[in-house]
Protein backbone atom coordinates (compact mmCIF):
# COMPACT_ATOMS: atom_id res chain seq x y z
CA UNK A 1 0.00 0.00 0.00
CA UNK A 2 0.91 3.34 -1.12
CA UNK A 3 0.04 6.92 -1.50
CA UNK A 4 2.57 7.56 -4.31
CA UNK A 5 -0.23 7.13 -7.37
CA UNK A 6 -2.53 9.74 -8.44
CA UNK A 7 -5.45 8.51 -7.54
CA UNK A 8 -6.85 9.78 -3.58
CA UNK A 9 -10.02 7.80 -3.59
CA UNK A 10 -10.84 4.23 -5.56
CA UNK A 11 -14.32 3.00 -5.00
CA UNK A 12 -14.87 -0.46 -6.69
CA UNK A 13 -18.20 -2.53 -6.23
CA UNK A 14 -19.02 -0.98 -2.57
CA UNK A 15 -22.38 -1.78 -1.35
CA UNK A 16 -24.18 -0.77 1.69
CA UNK A 17 -27.64 -2.85 2.67
CA UNK A 18 -30.21 -1.86 5.68
CA UNK A 19 -32.54 -5.31 5.83
CA UNK A 20 -34.00 -5.08 2.57
CA UNK A 21 -32.84 -1.82 1.57
CA UNK A 22 -29.78 -1.37 -0.42
CA UNK A 23 -28.83 2.16 0.39
CA UNK A 24 -25.80 1.82 -1.63
CA UNK A 25 -25.79 -0.78 -4.23
CA UNK A 26 -22.45 -1.86 -6.13
CA UNK A 27 -21.20 1.86 -6.87
CA UNK A 28 -17.70 2.11 -8.43
CA UNK A 29 -15.91 5.55 -8.88
CA UNK A 30 -12.22 7.23 -8.28
CA UNK A 31 -11.05 10.68 -7.07
CA UNK A 32 -7.76 12.24 -8.21
CA UNK A 33 -5.73 13.63 -6.14
CA UNK A 34 -5.61 17.64 -5.63
CA UNK A 35 -9.38 17.60 -6.81
CA UNK A 36 -12.86 18.52 -5.69
CA UNK A 37 -14.87 15.90 -6.04
CA UNK A 38 -18.87 16.53 -5.30
CA UNK A 39 -21.30 13.36 -4.28
CA UNK A 40 -24.40 15.00 -5.38
CA UNK A 41 -28.00 13.64 -4.69
CA UNK A 42 -31.76 14.19 -3.43
CA UNK A 43 -31.95 13.20 0.34
CA UNK A 44 -32.00 9.25 0.96
CA UNK A 45 -30.11 8.81 -1.96
CA UNK A 46 -26.99 6.98 -0.38
CA UNK A 47 -24.31 10.48 -0.11
CA UNK A 48 -23.76 10.04 3.69
CA UNK A 49 -23.83 6.50 3.73
CA UNK A 50 -21.09 6.61 1.28
CA UNK A 51 -19.22 9.04 3.02
CA UNK A 52 -19.24 7.37 6.22
CA UNK A 53 -18.28 3.65 4.40
CA UNK A 54 -14.96 5.98 3.48
CA UNK A 55 -14.38 7.65 6.78
CA UNK A 56 -14.85 4.35 8.62
CA UNK A 57 -17.79 5.59 10.73
CA UNK A 58 -19.98 2.12 9.45
CA UNK A 59 -18.41 -1.07 7.28
CA UNK A 60 -19.69 -1.66 4.03
CA UNK A 61 -21.67 -5.02 3.19
CA UNK A 62 -19.33 -5.80 -0.18
CA UNK A 63 -16.93 -4.14 -2.45
CA UNK A 64 -13.58 -2.19 -1.61
CA UNK A 65 -12.56 1.13 -0.96
CA UNK A 66 -9.29 2.54 -0.78
CA UNK A 67 -8.35 6.73 0.82
CA UNK A 68 -5.02 7.99 -0.03
CA UNK A 69 -3.85 3.96 -0.90
CA UNK A 70 -5.09 2.46 2.68
CA UNK A 71 -8.21 0.64 3.02
CA UNK A 72 -11.02 2.72 4.09
CA UNK A 73 -11.71 2.82 7.66
CA UNK A 74 -8.24 1.53 8.51
CA UNK A 75 -6.52 3.83 11.50
CA UNK A 76 -3.79 4.53 8.37
CA UNK A 77 -7.00 6.01 6.35
CA UNK A 78 -8.52 7.98 9.17
CA UNK A 79 -4.70 9.36 10.24
CA UNK A 80 -4.51 11.28 6.79
CA UNK A 81 -8.12 12.13 6.13
CA UNK A 82 -9.99 15.32 7.96
CA UNK A 83 -13.81 14.67 8.36
CA UNK A 84 -16.69 16.96 8.53
CA UNK A 85 -19.66 14.86 9.31
CA UNK A 86 -23.43 15.81 8.24
CA UNK A 87 -24.84 17.56 11.61
CA UNK A 88 -22.00 17.08 13.34
CA UNK A 89 -21.27 19.25 16.96
CA UNK A 90 -18.17 20.29 18.82
CA UNK A 91 -17.62 19.36 22.37
CA UNK A 92 -20.00 22.77 23.62
CA UNK A 93 -18.40 22.87 27.07
CA UNK A 94 -15.56 23.37 25.47
CA UNK A 95 -14.21 25.72 23.91
CA UNK A 96 -13.48 26.50 20.42
CA UNK A 97 -9.57 26.46 21.28
CA UNK A 98 -10.05 23.61 23.57
CA UNK A 99 -11.86 21.58 21.01
CA UNK A 100 -9.38 22.16 17.88
CA UNK A 101 -6.38 20.79 21.09
CA UNK A 102 -8.72 17.63 21.72
CA UNK A 103 -8.67 17.02 18.06
CA UNK A 104 -4.88 18.02 17.60
CA UNK A 105 -3.83 15.16 20.38
CA UNK A 106 -6.20 12.55 19.00
CA UNK A 107 -4.51 12.96 15.48
CA UNK A 108 -1.40 13.12 17.47
CA UNK A 109 -0.32 16.65 15.99
CA UNK A 110 2.66 17.73 18.31
CA UNK A 111 1.69 20.53 21.16
CA UNK A 112 3.36 23.14 19.51
CA UNK A 113 2.11 22.12 15.92
CA UNK A 114 -1.31 22.21 17.75
CA UNK A 115 -0.86 25.71 19.12
CA UNK A 116 0.62 27.46 15.67
CA UNK A 117 -2.31 25.91 13.81
CA UNK A 118 -5.09 26.20 15.73
CA UNK A 119 -4.30 30.15 16.23
CA UNK A 120 -3.34 30.36 11.97
CA UNK A 121 -6.97 28.42 11.72
CA UNK A 122 -9.27 29.98 14.06
CA UNK A 123 -7.79 33.70 12.61
CA UNK A 124 -9.07 32.12 8.97
CA UNK A 125 -12.49 31.90 9.88
CA UNK A 126 -12.81 34.77 11.85
CA UNK A 127 -13.07 32.59 15.18
CA UNK A 128 -10.33 33.52 16.91
CA UNK A 129 -11.49 36.43 18.87
CA UNK A 130 -14.00 34.15 20.85
CA UNK A 131 -11.68 31.07 20.53
CA UNK A 132 -11.82 31.04 24.78
CA UNK A 133 -15.98 30.70 24.80
CA UNK A 134 -17.62 27.65 25.21
CA UNK A 135 -19.67 26.33 21.51
CA UNK A 136 -22.04 26.47 23.28
CA UNK A 137 -22.39 30.48 22.66
CA UNK A 138 -21.41 29.93 18.70
CA UNK A 139 -24.50 30.11 16.10
CA UNK A 140 -24.37 27.56 13.61
CA UNK A 141 -22.68 29.00 11.57
CA UNK A 142 -19.59 29.46 13.46
CA UNK A 143 -20.29 25.84 14.97
CA UNK A 144 -19.43 25.03 11.36
CA UNK A 145 -16.55 27.01 10.66
CA UNK A 146 -15.47 25.49 14.19
CA UNK A 147 -16.09 21.84 12.70
CA UNK A 148 -14.75 22.37 9.41
CA UNK A 149 -10.83 23.75 10.85
CA UNK A 150 -11.21 20.81 13.40
CA UNK A 151 -11.00 18.61 10.85
CA UNK A 152 -8.00 20.66 8.91
CA UNK A 153 -5.88 20.67 12.42
CA UNK A 154 -3.64 17.45 11.20
CA UNK A 155 -3.07 18.91 8.17
CA UNK A 156 -5.16 16.39 6.20
CA UNK A 157 -4.24 14.87 2.96
CA UNK A 158 -8.12 14.53 2.07
CA UNK A 159 -10.99 16.39 3.40
CA UNK A 160 -14.18 14.46 3.95
CA UNK A 161 -17.00 17.38 3.82
CA UNK A 162 -21.14 16.10 4.19
CA UNK A 163 -23.28 18.76 3.40
CA UNK A 164 -20.68 21.53 4.74
CA UNK A 165 -22.84 24.15 4.27
CA UNK A 166 -26.72 22.93 4.79
CA UNK A 167 -29.07 25.35 7.26
CA UNK A 168 -25.94 28.21 6.90
CA UNK A 169 -26.83 31.70 6.32
CA UNK A 170 -24.97 33.39 3.23
CA UNK A 171 -21.89 34.40 4.82
CA UNK A 172 -20.86 31.40 6.59
CA UNK A 173 -21.46 29.46 3.45
CA UNK A 174 -19.32 31.79 1.06
CA UNK A 175 -16.79 32.07 3.64
CA UNK A 176 -16.49 27.96 3.71
CA UNK A 177 -16.98 27.63 0.20
CA UNK A 178 -13.66 29.99 -0.60
CA UNK A 179 -12.22 28.82 2.33
CA UNK A 180 -12.29 24.76 0.41
CA UNK A 181 -11.53 27.00 -2.90
CA UNK A 182 -8.33 27.65 -1.14
CA UNK A 183 -7.47 24.57 0.46
CA UNK A 184 -7.53 22.87 -2.50
CA UNK A 185 -5.17 25.29 -4.34
CA UNK A 186 -3.08 24.41 -1.75
CA UNK A 187 -3.44 20.97 -2.79
CA UNK A 188 -5.61 19.18 -0.72
CA UNK A 189 -8.14 16.83 -2.55
CA UNK A 190 -11.56 16.85 -1.30
CA UNK A 191 -14.99 15.12 -1.14
CA UNK A 192 -18.04 16.73 -0.95
CA UNK A 193 -21.66 15.64 -0.66
CA UNK A 194 -24.69 18.39 -1.00
CA UNK A 195 -28.11 18.57 -3.01
CA UNK A 196 -27.25 22.17 -3.77
CA UNK A 197 -26.18 22.14 -7.45
CA UNK A 198 -24.94 25.67 -7.07
CA UNK A 199 -22.74 24.47 -4.55
CA UNK A 200 -21.82 21.86 -7.04
CA UNK A 201 -21.45 23.76 -9.63
CA UNK A 202 -19.16 26.49 -8.34
CA UNK A 203 -16.75 24.18 -6.61
CA UNK A 204 -16.25 20.65 -7.93
CA UNK A 205 -13.72 19.55 -10.60
CA UNK A 206 -16.14 16.41 -11.13
CA UNK A 207 -19.44 15.09 -9.34
CA UNK A 208 -21.17 11.81 -9.20
CA UNK A 209 -24.88 12.26 -9.65
CA UNK A 210 -26.12 9.71 -7.28
CA UNK A 211 -30.12 8.21 -7.04
CA UNK A 212 -31.19 5.35 -5.19
CA UNK A 213 -27.96 3.97 -4.17
CA UNK A 214 -26.80 3.65 -7.43
CA UNK A 215 -24.48 6.43 -9.35
CA UNK A 216 -26.23 7.72 -12.65
CA UNK A 217 -23.80 9.91 -14.06
CA UNK A 218 -19.99 11.22 -13.41
CA UNK A 219 -18.88 14.16 -15.04
CA UNK A 220 -17.71 17.75 -14.97
CA UNK A 221 -20.49 19.96 -14.08
CA UNK A 222 -20.34 21.66 -17.44
CA UNK A 223 -20.25 18.24 -19.50
CA UNK A 224 -23.27 16.90 -17.35
CA UNK A 225 -25.67 20.19 -17.80
CA UNK A 226 -24.62 20.31 -21.83
CA UNK A 227 -25.17 16.57 -22.07
CA UNK A 228 -29.02 16.59 -21.33
CA UNK A 229 -30.98 17.03 -24.61
CA UNK A 230 -34.28 18.54 -25.01
CA UNK A 231 -33.51 20.68 -22.20
CA UNK A 232 -32.48 23.88 -23.44
CA UNK A 233 -34.94 26.82 -23.17
CA UNK A 234 -35.65 30.28 -23.92
CA UNK A 235 -36.92 32.37 -21.05
CA UNK A 236 -39.01 35.20 -21.96
CA UNK A 237 -40.84 38.19 -19.84
CA UNK A 238 -43.64 40.65 -21.75
CA UNK A 239 -45.31 43.92 -21.10
CA UNK A 240 -48.24 42.53 -19.98
CA UNK A 241 -50.08 39.36 -18.28
CA UNK A 242 -50.32 36.80 -20.75
CA UNK A 243 -52.17 33.65 -21.13
CA UNK A 244 -49.36 30.55 -21.44
CA UNK A 245 -51.41 28.52 -23.91
CA UNK A 246 -50.14 30.23 -27.42
CA UNK A 247 -46.54 29.64 -25.74
CA UNK A 248 -47.41 26.14 -25.73
CA UNK A 249 -48.43 25.47 -29.13
CA UNK A 250 -45.23 27.18 -30.84
CA UNK A 251 -43.08 25.27 -32.91
CA UNK A 252 -40.48 22.73 -31.22
CA UNK A 253 -42.22 23.98 -27.73
CA UNK A 254 -42.12 20.95 -25.49
CA UNK A 255 -43.62 22.68 -22.17
CA UNK A 256 -43.89 25.29 -20.44
CA UNK A 257 -43.23 26.84 -16.87
CA UNK A 258 -44.09 29.84 -15.01
CA UNK A 259 -40.91 31.29 -13.25
CA UNK A 260 -42.20 34.54 -11.17
CA UNK A 261 -42.93 37.33 -13.94
CA UNK A 262 -40.97 34.82 -16.93
CA UNK A 263 -41.71 32.11 -18.60
CA UNK A 264 -39.68 29.16 -19.35
CA UNK A 265 -40.55 27.15 -22.65
CA UNK A 266 -38.20 24.17 -22.80
CA UNK A 267 -37.17 23.15 -26.51
CA UNK A 268 -34.59 21.08 -28.69
CA UNK A 269 -34.11 24.20 -31.09
CA UNK A 270 -34.11 27.29 -29.19
CA UNK A 271 -33.45 29.10 -32.87
CA UNK A 272 -36.89 27.80 -33.84
CA UNK A 273 -38.67 28.83 -30.95
CA UNK A 274 -37.05 31.99 -30.81
CA UNK A 275 -38.44 32.73 -34.53
CA UNK A 276 -42.01 31.59 -34.07
CA UNK A 277 -41.87 33.70 -30.61
CA UNK A 278 -40.95 36.76 -32.05
CA UNK A 279 -44.01 36.13 -34.69
CA UNK A 280 -46.69 35.58 -32.47
CA UNK A 281 -45.14 38.71 -30.34
CA UNK A 282 -45.83 40.68 -33.44
CA UNK A 283 -49.24 39.31 -34.39
CA UNK A 284 -50.90 40.00 -31.00
CA UNK A 285 -49.26 43.68 -30.73
CA UNK A 286 -47.47 42.90 -27.52
CA UNK A 287 -43.84 44.03 -26.46
CA UNK A 288 -41.20 41.50 -25.28
CA UNK A 289 -39.91 43.18 -21.90
CA UNK A 290 -36.61 40.40 -21.93
CA UNK A 291 -35.64 36.92 -23.32
CA UNK A 292 -33.30 34.69 -23.41
CA UNK A 293 -31.77 31.54 -24.60
CA UNK A 294 -30.70 29.41 -21.47
CA UNK A 295 -28.61 26.00 -21.66
CA UNK A 296 -29.40 23.15 -19.30
CA UNK A 297 -28.87 23.90 -15.66
CA UNK A 298 -27.56 21.39 -13.42
CA UNK A 299 -30.51 21.35 -11.45
CA UNK A 300 -32.33 20.43 -14.87
CA UNK A 301 -29.70 18.25 -15.28
CA UNK A 302 -30.38 16.54 -11.96
CA UNK A 303 -34.15 16.27 -12.35
CA UNK A 304 -33.10 14.43 -15.98
CA UNK A 305 -30.98 12.01 -14.55
CA UNK A 306 -32.69 11.36 -11.08
CA UNK A 307 -36.34 11.85 -12.33
CA UNK A 308 -37.09 13.63 -8.94
CA UNK A 309 -37.58 17.32 -8.07
CA UNK A 310 -35.34 18.16 -5.26
CA UNK B 1 4.37 0.82 12.25
CA UNK B 2 4.84 -2.03 14.37
CA UNK B 3 1.58 -3.89 16.65
CA UNK B 4 3.42 -3.20 19.73
CA UNK B 5 3.48 0.93 18.77
CA UNK B 6 -0.25 0.92 17.30
CA UNK B 7 -1.10 -0.35 20.85
CA UNK B 8 1.05 2.27 22.57
CA UNK B 9 -0.84 5.13 20.20
CA UNK B 10 -3.93 3.69 20.67
CA UNK B 11 -3.49 3.16 24.76
CA UNK B 12 -2.28 7.25 24.77
CA UNK B 13 -5.14 8.19 22.66
CA UNK B 14 -7.92 6.17 25.19
CA UNK B 15 -6.23 8.22 28.24
CA UNK B 16 -6.88 11.97 25.73
CA UNK B 17 -10.83 10.28 25.45
CA UNK B 18 -10.70 9.68 29.47
CA UNK B 19 -9.34 13.37 29.63
CA UNK B 20 -11.84 15.04 27.52
CA UNK B 21 -14.83 12.75 29.83
CA UNK B 22 -13.30 14.06 32.68
CA UNK B 23 -13.19 17.40 31.82
CA UNK B 24 -16.90 17.62 30.37
CA UNK B 25 -18.97 14.61 32.59
CA UNK B 26 -17.49 15.28 36.12
CA UNK B 27 -19.59 17.86 36.77
CA UNK B 28 -22.67 16.37 35.32
CA UNK B 29 -25.58 16.75 37.07
CA UNK B 30 -26.35 12.82 37.10
CA UNK B 31 -22.96 11.91 37.71
CA UNK B 32 -23.07 14.00 40.89
CA UNK B 33 -25.77 12.74 42.50
CA UNK B 34 -25.51 8.90 41.42
CA UNK B 35 -22.26 8.75 41.87
CA UNK B 36 -22.02 11.24 45.45
CA UNK B 37 -24.54 12.04 46.49
CA UNK B 38 -26.76 8.92 46.36
CA UNK B 39 -24.57 6.33 47.98
CA UNK B 40 -23.78 8.66 50.87
CA UNK B 41 -27.22 8.86 51.92
CA UNK B 42 -28.09 5.42 51.33
CA UNK B 43 -25.88 4.66 53.83
CA UNK B 44 -26.59 7.12 56.68
CA UNK B 45 -30.41 5.89 56.37
CA UNK B 46 -28.76 2.39 57.15
CA UNK B 47 -26.46 3.54 59.79
CA UNK B 48 -27.93 6.27 61.25
CA UNK B 49 -29.47 4.92 64.76
CA UNK B 50 -27.97 1.78 65.19
CA UNK B 51 -25.47 0.93 67.38
CA UNK B 52 -22.55 -0.46 64.43
CA UNK B 53 -18.91 0.20 65.18
CA UNK B 54 -17.32 2.52 62.40
CA UNK B 55 -15.25 -0.38 61.68
CA UNK B 56 -17.90 -2.35 60.40
CA UNK B 57 -19.53 0.75 58.45
CA UNK B 58 -16.41 1.46 56.37
CA UNK B 59 -15.96 -1.81 53.94
CA UNK B 60 -19.98 -1.07 53.17
CA UNK B 61 -19.41 2.42 52.36
CA UNK B 62 -16.04 2.09 50.71
CA UNK B 63 -17.81 -0.96 48.22
CA UNK B 64 -20.75 1.54 47.78
CA UNK B 65 -19.12 4.52 47.16
CA UNK B 66 -16.73 2.99 44.70
CA UNK B 67 -19.37 0.57 42.85
CA UNK B 68 -21.68 3.87 42.70
CA UNK B 69 -18.86 6.29 41.26
CA UNK B 70 -17.40 3.60 39.16
CA UNK B 71 -20.91 2.85 37.21
CA UNK B 72 -22.39 6.43 37.24
CA UNK B 73 -19.78 7.98 34.27
CA UNK B 74 -19.30 5.33 31.95
CA UNK B 75 -22.82 4.38 31.22
CA UNK B 76 -23.93 8.08 30.35
CA UNK B 77 -21.25 8.99 28.05
CA UNK B 78 -22.01 7.07 25.02
CA UNK B 79 -25.90 8.12 25.02
CA UNK B 80 -24.81 11.48 25.74
CA UNK B 81 -22.03 11.95 22.87
CA UNK B 82 -25.12 10.58 20.61
CA UNK B 83 -27.42 12.99 22.13
CA UNK B 84 -25.11 15.94 21.47
CA UNK B 85 -23.90 14.61 17.72
CA UNK B 86 -20.16 14.55 18.51
CA UNK B 87 -19.65 10.32 18.30
CA UNK B 88 -19.38 10.66 15.01
CA UNK B 89 -16.43 13.01 14.53
CA UNK B 90 -14.61 10.78 17.10
CA UNK B 91 -15.44 7.51 15.41
CA UNK B 92 -14.05 8.86 11.48
CA UNK B 93 -10.52 9.53 13.84
CA UNK B 94 -7.86 7.59 14.04
CA UNK B 95 -9.24 5.52 17.05
CA UNK B 96 -10.18 1.83 17.08
CA UNK B 97 -14.12 1.46 18.66
CA UNK B 98 -12.07 -0.50 21.11
CA UNK B 99 -9.99 2.88 22.17
CA UNK B 100 -13.16 4.79 22.47
CA UNK B 101 -14.90 2.67 24.86
CA UNK B 102 -11.43 2.05 27.29
CA UNK B 103 -11.20 6.04 27.08
CA UNK B 104 -14.88 6.09 28.72
CA UNK B 105 -14.25 3.07 31.09
CA UNK B 106 -10.90 4.73 31.99
CA UNK B 107 -12.88 8.17 32.70
CA UNK B 108 -15.29 6.44 34.58
CA UNK B 109 -12.01 4.15 36.86
CA UNK B 110 -10.36 7.41 37.87
CA UNK B 111 -13.49 9.07 38.69
CA UNK B 112 -14.38 5.97 41.58
CA UNK B 113 -10.63 5.83 42.76
CA UNK B 114 -10.37 9.11 43.62
CA UNK B 115 -13.81 9.26 45.82
CA UNK B 116 -12.94 6.17 46.68
CA UNK B 117 -9.24 7.08 48.12
CA UNK B 118 -10.85 10.05 49.56
CA UNK B 119 -13.14 8.16 51.67
CA UNK B 120 -10.66 5.81 53.18
CA UNK B 121 -8.33 9.17 54.24
CA UNK B 122 -11.98 10.52 55.88
CA UNK B 123 -11.71 7.02 57.35
CA UNK B 124 -7.86 7.32 58.39
CA UNK B 125 -8.72 10.86 59.80
CA UNK B 126 -11.31 9.22 61.86
CA UNK B 127 -8.60 6.67 63.38
CA UNK B 128 -9.62 3.49 61.09
CA UNK B 129 -6.93 1.43 61.06
CA UNK B 130 -6.25 -0.55 58.29
CA UNK B 131 -4.31 -3.47 58.06
CA UNK B 132 -3.33 -4.16 54.42
CA UNK B 133 -3.20 -0.82 53.03
CA UNK B 134 -1.45 -1.82 50.06
CA UNK B 135 -4.01 -4.78 49.53
CA UNK B 136 -6.83 -2.44 49.61
CA UNK B 137 -5.43 0.04 47.35
CA UNK B 138 -4.80 -3.35 45.06
CA UNK B 139 -8.33 -3.75 45.37
CA UNK B 140 -9.84 -0.44 45.06
CA UNK B 141 -7.88 -0.28 41.33
CA UNK B 142 -9.61 -3.43 40.43
CA UNK B 143 -13.06 -3.34 41.34
CA UNK B 144 -12.68 0.20 39.63
CA UNK B 145 -12.01 -1.02 36.61
CA UNK B 146 -14.47 -3.84 36.78
CA UNK B 147 -17.14 -1.92 38.08
CA UNK B 148 -16.76 0.94 34.95
CA UNK B 149 -16.36 -1.85 32.84
CA UNK B 150 -19.53 -3.08 34.24
CA UNK B 151 -21.09 0.17 33.75
CA UNK B 152 -20.63 0.46 29.84
CA UNK B 153 -22.45 -2.39 29.48
CA UNK B 154 -25.56 -0.80 30.74
CA UNK B 155 -25.43 1.38 27.71
CA UNK B 156 -24.87 -0.43 25.08
CA UNK B 157 -28.16 -0.34 23.63
CA UNK B 158 -27.54 2.69 20.99
CA UNK B 159 -29.99 5.28 22.47
CA UNK B 160 -29.17 9.34 22.83
CA UNK B 161 -31.75 8.91 26.04
CA UNK B 162 -29.18 9.03 28.89
CA UNK B 163 -32.05 9.21 31.53
CA UNK B 164 -33.56 5.45 30.31
CA UNK B 165 -29.99 3.93 30.53
CA UNK B 166 -29.88 5.67 33.99
CA UNK B 167 -32.84 4.35 34.89
CA UNK B 168 -31.61 0.77 33.49
CA UNK B 169 -28.05 1.02 35.47
CA UNK B 170 -29.72 1.80 38.31
CA UNK B 171 -32.51 -1.35 37.74
CA UNK B 172 -29.15 -3.14 38.26
CA UNK B 173 -27.22 -1.78 40.37
CA UNK B 174 -29.66 -1.28 43.69
CA UNK B 175 -30.00 -4.81 44.05
CA UNK B 176 -26.62 -5.62 43.50
CA UNK B 177 -26.23 -3.32 46.58
CA UNK B 178 -28.10 -5.39 48.79
CA UNK B 179 -27.07 -8.90 47.51
CA UNK B 180 -23.52 -7.90 48.26
CA UNK B 181 -22.42 -8.00 51.65
CA UNK B 182 -22.45 -4.63 52.42
CA UNK B 183 -25.39 -3.89 55.19
CA UNK B 184 -25.66 -7.76 56.51
CA UNK B 185 -21.86 -9.53 56.46
CA UNK B 186 -21.92 -12.69 53.97
CA UNK B 187 -21.34 -15.33 57.44
CA UNK B 188 -24.39 -13.82 58.35
CA UNK B 189 -26.38 -14.47 55.40
CA UNK B 190 -28.59 -17.27 54.75
CA UNK B 191 -26.97 -19.87 52.57
CA UNK B 192 -29.16 -18.72 49.32
CA UNK B 193 -28.56 -15.69 50.32
CA UNK B 194 -24.40 -16.42 50.22
CA UNK B 195 -25.17 -18.01 46.66
CA UNK B 196 -27.04 -15.26 45.24
CA UNK B 197 -24.43 -12.89 46.82
CA UNK B 198 -21.62 -15.03 44.57
CA UNK B 199 -23.21 -13.04 41.42
CA UNK B 200 -22.35 -10.06 42.49
CA UNK B 201 -18.41 -8.72 41.50
CA UNK B 202 -18.61 -6.21 44.61
CA UNK B 203 -19.46 -9.12 47.29
CA UNK B 204 -15.76 -9.84 46.48
CA UNK B 205 -14.70 -6.23 46.99
CA UNK B 206 -16.83 -5.51 50.16
CA UNK B 207 -14.94 -9.08 51.44
CA UNK B 208 -11.51 -7.62 50.68
CA UNK B 209 -12.60 -4.45 52.43
CA UNK B 210 -13.50 -6.65 55.51
CA UNK B 211 -10.41 -7.96 55.11
CA UNK B 212 -8.25 -5.10 55.23
CA UNK B 213 -10.16 -2.78 58.24
CA UNK B 214 -12.01 -5.44 60.07
CA UNK B 215 -9.22 -8.52 59.43
CA UNK B 216 -12.19 -11.10 59.18
CA UNK B 217 -13.04 -11.53 55.57
CA UNK B 218 -15.49 -14.52 54.72
CA UNK B 219 -13.29 -16.02 51.23
CA UNK B 220 -9.64 -15.95 51.18
CA UNK B 221 -8.19 -12.70 49.61
CA UNK B 222 -6.73 -14.76 46.45
CA UNK B 223 -10.21 -15.79 45.98
CA UNK B 224 -11.58 -12.81 45.69
CA UNK B 225 -8.90 -11.20 43.63
CA UNK B 226 -9.10 -14.47 41.26
CA UNK B 227 -12.76 -13.39 40.68
CA UNK B 228 -12.59 -9.77 40.49
CA UNK B 229 -9.81 -10.51 37.82
CA UNK B 230 -12.47 -12.99 36.09
CA UNK B 231 -14.96 -10.45 36.53
CA UNK B 232 -13.10 -8.00 34.83
CA UNK B 233 -12.31 -9.76 31.97
CA UNK B 234 -15.90 -10.74 31.41
CA UNK B 235 -16.86 -7.19 31.46
CA UNK B 236 -14.52 -5.68 29.50
CA UNK B 237 -14.66 -8.01 26.72
CA UNK B 238 -18.82 -7.83 26.72
CA UNK B 239 -18.49 -4.32 26.40
CA UNK B 240 -15.91 -3.80 23.97
CA UNK B 241 -17.86 -6.44 22.09
CA UNK B 242 -21.43 -5.04 22.24
CA UNK B 243 -20.25 -1.38 21.74
CA UNK B 244 -18.33 -2.29 18.57
CA UNK B 245 -21.53 -3.54 17.37
CA UNK B 246 -23.93 -0.81 18.47
CA UNK B 247 -21.67 2.11 18.00
CA UNK B 248 -22.44 2.67 14.18
CA UNK B 249 -26.06 2.47 14.96
CA UNK B 250 -26.13 5.64 17.40
CA UNK B 251 -25.51 7.84 14.54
Amino acid sequence: MGTHSSIAIKVSDLTKRYGKLTAVDHISFEVKKEEIFGFLGPNGAGKTTTVRMLTGVIEADGGKALVMGYEAGSLKAKQVAGVVPEMANAYVDLSGWKNLKLMGEIYGVPKNVIKDRSEELLKKVNLYSRKDEPVRSYSKGMRQRLILVMALISDPEILFLDEPTSGLDVQSSRMIRDFLQELNSDGKTIFLTTHQMDEANQLCDRIAIINRGVIVKIDSPERIRTAIKGMHSVEVSFDRVVDDHFLTSLSEVKSVKKKGDKFRLYTENPGETVVALVNQVAERNMKIVSLNVLLPSLEDAFVALTGREE
Amino acid sequence: MSDIAIVCQQAKRAWIIASKDIRIYYSKGPVVIFGILFPIFLFLSFAVGRNLTVEFLMPGLLGMVLFFTATSISPAVAPWETQARTLERLMSSPLTSHTIILGDILASFVFGVLISLMSVLAGMVLDIKISQPLILILGIILAGFCFSSMGLIFSAAPTSMPSTIMMLSAMVKFPVVFISGIFIPLAQLSEWGRIISFVSPLTYFTDIARHCIQNQGYLPLGIDFMVLLAFNFLFLVSAMKLHEKTMPKRI
